[in-house]
């Protein structure tokens, strides 16, 4: 019966050319235009780690009391650590796992003479920093605590600086100069790069489209004064000059991160975190009461206004193109529907029923849904290709036309159409058989 | 004009009608907010920078280690860099219009205030102002002996209050103290003050993360850089030599010294043109959207409107063998587009006001000016006429015969 009616529908469809064709344009564009802007919203807003983001938290202690808040009501801590506070934390060592780290950019200076130094973007980071997010390494691994306490002299390198600098063979225990100093390879990880840059939100902003290419031990970092690279926030001058001064102040430029596997783990954290805040009013290094923030990473990228608002209210003006295009097939397919009074008479005189128009109509509203949906797909292909065009690489590069995008493409067009062909369709079953034939 | 007649046949015809009025409603909602996100968009990528744009370059450079004497590595590169054939001024600057990197520092009118006035951008490096071809409109630049090392200064912060002056911008006068004259005027940082000597018309503020209203809060101190404190050298040049000048001043850095990286060489039009990327996309995006939306609106009344001439193919017929000219038929058509239309046009306006509301409140955008409504309305009004002319003329062409044939 189905093979019946898709007969009947192509044939009907056959009959006004010019009616489908603006009903399948209209399905397409839509659709297209939603599913393009949607790719963009789904990779900017989608979760970095899914499987652990709810376990991975950021603490912010407010080393900086009233006086540095923006004003008002706000009474949010700074996003941010100043190195007194981090090395506390880190001391006491009170998550299953944790890390401070700060951005760096140093030069790598190649072995072969004549190539030029390299400026290259990392991390110095602590050594539970890799098994806590998970990641994942091509040859060896990372550091341990031991080479954390010793600041040893080790380097975690990307696999395209492996490639640059060795020709991607197993550079584990090679030396790599970085600032005029030797550093033996201990890891190379595998194609890393996420985004956002769930770890370092602060200094990257969430999109970066620079590969980080080292990453060091915090405190080697430290000893052998590599800068900071990323933003540093102050709510006072430093009393001391330079990075040893920035060191010594309140001004915050570290990003911290803590490994929580429970609920009792959370709380516990959260109780150290106020205990810490008021041993410090105690001492009075704060002079005032304990203002501390424990978000998981999903909460923070949230609080951070990570997803660019801009896409979200390009994908609100997207929706409403789509909501248009399926008012518009509404009309179109009850103009379309209503023609054929005579036909479903004819039909319902011969005894089919009301669902069997049902069926008949909304199988046609089907294929225009297929068409138009078929049409979405080449038209959402173009579209995530050129979004590239309009938006930063950063971001577009993150837009990818993938299988789920596919199906979920097709399923919106079918499904919109077919919603879209309900009112038309009840109103066709509703049509008087008598009525119809007497007037013919 | 009979209008009568025509409400009587929309009443026959809810549902369509209906449909054509929301459609149109949605329309006119939607273009009139996107519009204005365009007229938005494209305003803030004209924002003044005060600076001789077109003839200003920026080479930054890395240094691997810290370079052992910077004070005379900035001063031997700046020399080299004013021999290039083509540059006019040349400076070692902190921080550079339409980058993401600046200082910032909160300042106060007095040093008893509890709380600092505001959060200004702290420019500095030895002839900014007049490389950077910012127009002064009081008092004067600064002179070459009121210049501070501030590497000095960093490691020895009592020199901070021998710093003494500054030059800022007119916006940040008028906002500190409106209505009057800054010069002379003293602003508090910390423990140091320093006295307005100066006041340029515009310099805007490196990376706007205060905000566009802030974007003009700058402050220019008479601070000397090292090759060991800053890496932004600024060229200016005529801008036919431009990418000459670019090349060749790269070309004389690296020179000077093989231990460091030209990492960035760029003119600032292409560093503007960066910045601004986001706010042009959004643009191209939401014009493609809107002209989407205006396909598939005509197209809607095209379809419809056929429709409608089918259906009616017989009354038509009648119509004109009672006497009814071609252009009564046509305008029957056009005016029942016109009522949909302005049906939909005030729906929509109600829309537009409501999804604006809600933009205001969800993504802090501005009120949407008035003048938006008109220019949707009339939009809408010609789309719906231009659609309609063809299923119209084809109505008007229906034979006054058609009334005495049965079907």
């Amino acid at each position: 019966m189905l093979a019946y009616y898709l007969e009947l529908a192509l044939r009907s469809l056959k009959r006004s050319p010019g009616l489908t064709a603006l009903m399948v344009l209209a399905i397409g564009f839509g659709v297209a235009a939603s599913m393009t802007t949607w790719s963009v919203f789904r990779a900017v807003s989608g979760d970095p780690i899914p499987w652990k983001s709810s376990q991975l938290f950021v603490p912010q202690i407010d080393a900086w009391g009233p006086k540095g808040h923006r004003g008002g009501d706000d009474n949010e801590p700074q996003d941010a650590m100043n190195y007194t506070d981090a090395m506390a934390l880190m001391r006491d060592h009170r998550a299953k796992r944790q890390s401070a780290m700060y951005q760096i950019s140093p030069s790598v200076v190649p072995a072969q003479a004549g190539k030029h130094p390299l400026n290259v973007g990392g991390h110095a980071v602590y050594s539970e920093f890799f098994p806590m997010l998970d990641a994942p390494f091509l040859y060896g691994s990372g550091w341990d605590a031991q080479d954390d306490a010793q600041r040893a002299a080790v380097v975690v390198i990307s696999s395209k600086l492996n490639e640059k600098l060795f020709g991607a063979v197993n550079s584990v225990g090679k030396t790599v100069n970085i600032e005029g100093k030797d550093y033996r390879v201990v890891g190379v990880l595998d194609n890393w790069n996420p985004q956002p840059r769930f770890y370092d939100v602060v200094n990257t902003g969430g999109f970066s489209e620079q590969v980080e290419d080292v990453f060091i031990p915090f405190e080697r970092a430290i000893a052998v004064g590599i800068p900071n690279d990323g933003n540093t926030n102050c709510s006072e001058t430093p009393k001391e000059s330079g990075f040893v001064g920035l060191q010594q102040s309140s001004c915050i430029w570290i990003a911290y991160m803590a490994e929580l596997e429970d609920a009792a783990a959370v709380t516990a954290y959260r109780q150290y975190l106020d205990g810490y805040a008021r041993a410090q009013q105690t001492a009075g290094r704060f002079t005032w009461a304990p203002n501390n923030k424990l978000r998981d990473l999903p909460a923070f990228l949230d609080h951070e206004q990570v997803v660019p608002s801009d896409t979200k209210v390009s994908l609100l003006v997207a929706l409403g193109l789509l909501l248009v295009c399926l008012v518009n097939t509404v009309g179109l397919l009850l103009a379309k529907f209503l023609r054929r009074s005579g036909e479903i008479g004819v039909r319902r005189a011969l005894g089919a029923p009301r669902k069997a128009i049902y069926l008949q109509f909304l199988t046609e509203a089907g294929v225009v849904g297929l068409t138009g949906g078929v049409l979405g797909l080449l038209l959402t292909g173009v579209g995530v290709a050129s979004v590239g065009m309009v938006l930063p690489k950063s971001i577009s590069d993150l837009a990818r036309l993938d299988l789920s995008l596919l199906v979920v493409t097709l399923v919106v067009a079918v499904l919109a159409t077919l919603l879209a062909g309900l009112y038309p369709t009840f109103r066709a079953s509703r049509v008087q058989p008598a009525w119809q034939l007497k007037s013919n | 004009m009979d209008i009568l007649p025509i409400f009587s046949t929309l009443r026959r015809h809810k549902i369509t009608a209906l449909l054509l009025v929301l459609e149109i409603a949605l329309t006119c909602a939607i273009v009139c907010n996107a519009v204005f996100l365009i007229s938005q968009r494209l305003q803030r990528t004209e924002m003044a920078s005060g600076v001789a744009e077109h003839e200003l370059l920026q080479v930054q450079v890395a240094n691997i280690g810290k370079p052992a004497n910077g004070k005379s590595r900035a001063q031997e590169d700046l020399a080299l860099l004013r021999q290039v054939p083509g540059v006019t001024a040349a400076a070692l600057v902190n921080q550079v219009p339409f980058t993401n990197s600046s200082s910032n520092t909160s300042i106060k009118l007095d040093p008893a205030q509890k709380l600092p006035t505001l959060n200004a951008t702290m420019y500095m490096g030895e002839g900014l102002i007049a490389s950077f071809g910012a127009r002064l409109v009081a008092g004067r630049d600064f002179t070459a002996d009121e210049y501070l090392d501030y590497d000095d200064m960093r490691s020895n912060p009592e020199l901070q209050n021998k710093v003494g002056s500054v030059v800022i911008t007119q916006a940040l006068g008028e906002r500190l103290w409106p209505g009057q004259s800054a010069l002379g005027r003293n602003i508090y940082m910390g423990d140091t003050s320093v006295r307005v000597i100066g006041v340029v018309q515009s310099l805007i503020r490196p990376s706007l993360f205060m905000g566009d209203d802030a974007a003009q809060w700058t402050m220019v101190f008479p601070l000397r850089l090292s090759a060991a404190s800053a890496s932004r050298y600024v060229l200016r040049t005529a801008p036919d030599q431009r990418q000459q000048v670019l090349s060749e001043a790269a070309k004389v850095l690296r020179k000077a010294d093989p231990h460091r990286i030209v990492l960035k060489k760029d003119t600032l039009d292409d560093i503007r043109g960066a910045f601004f990327q986001n706010d042009r996309a959004m643009a191209g995006i939401l014009v493609g959207v809107i002209a989407a939306l205006l396909i598939v609106t005509a197209l809607g009344i095209v379809g419809l409107a056929s429709f409608w001439v089918a259906q009616r193919r017989r009354t038509i017929g009648v119509r004109r063998a009672l006497g009814a000219t071609r252009r009564n038929i046509l305008n029957y058509f056009q005016t029942e587009n016109f009522l949909l239309a302005t049906i939909g046009i005030v729906l929509g306006m109600v829309l537009a006001y409501g999804i604006n509301l809600f933009l205001m409140t969800r993504y802090e955008l501005p009120r949407l000016p008035g003048m938006y409504f008109p220019m949707g309305a009339i939009a809408l009004w010609l789309i719906g006429q231009l659609a309609v002319l063809g299923p119209a003329l084809r109505a008007a062409a229906v034979p006054p015969v058609v009334a005495t044939r049965s079907v």
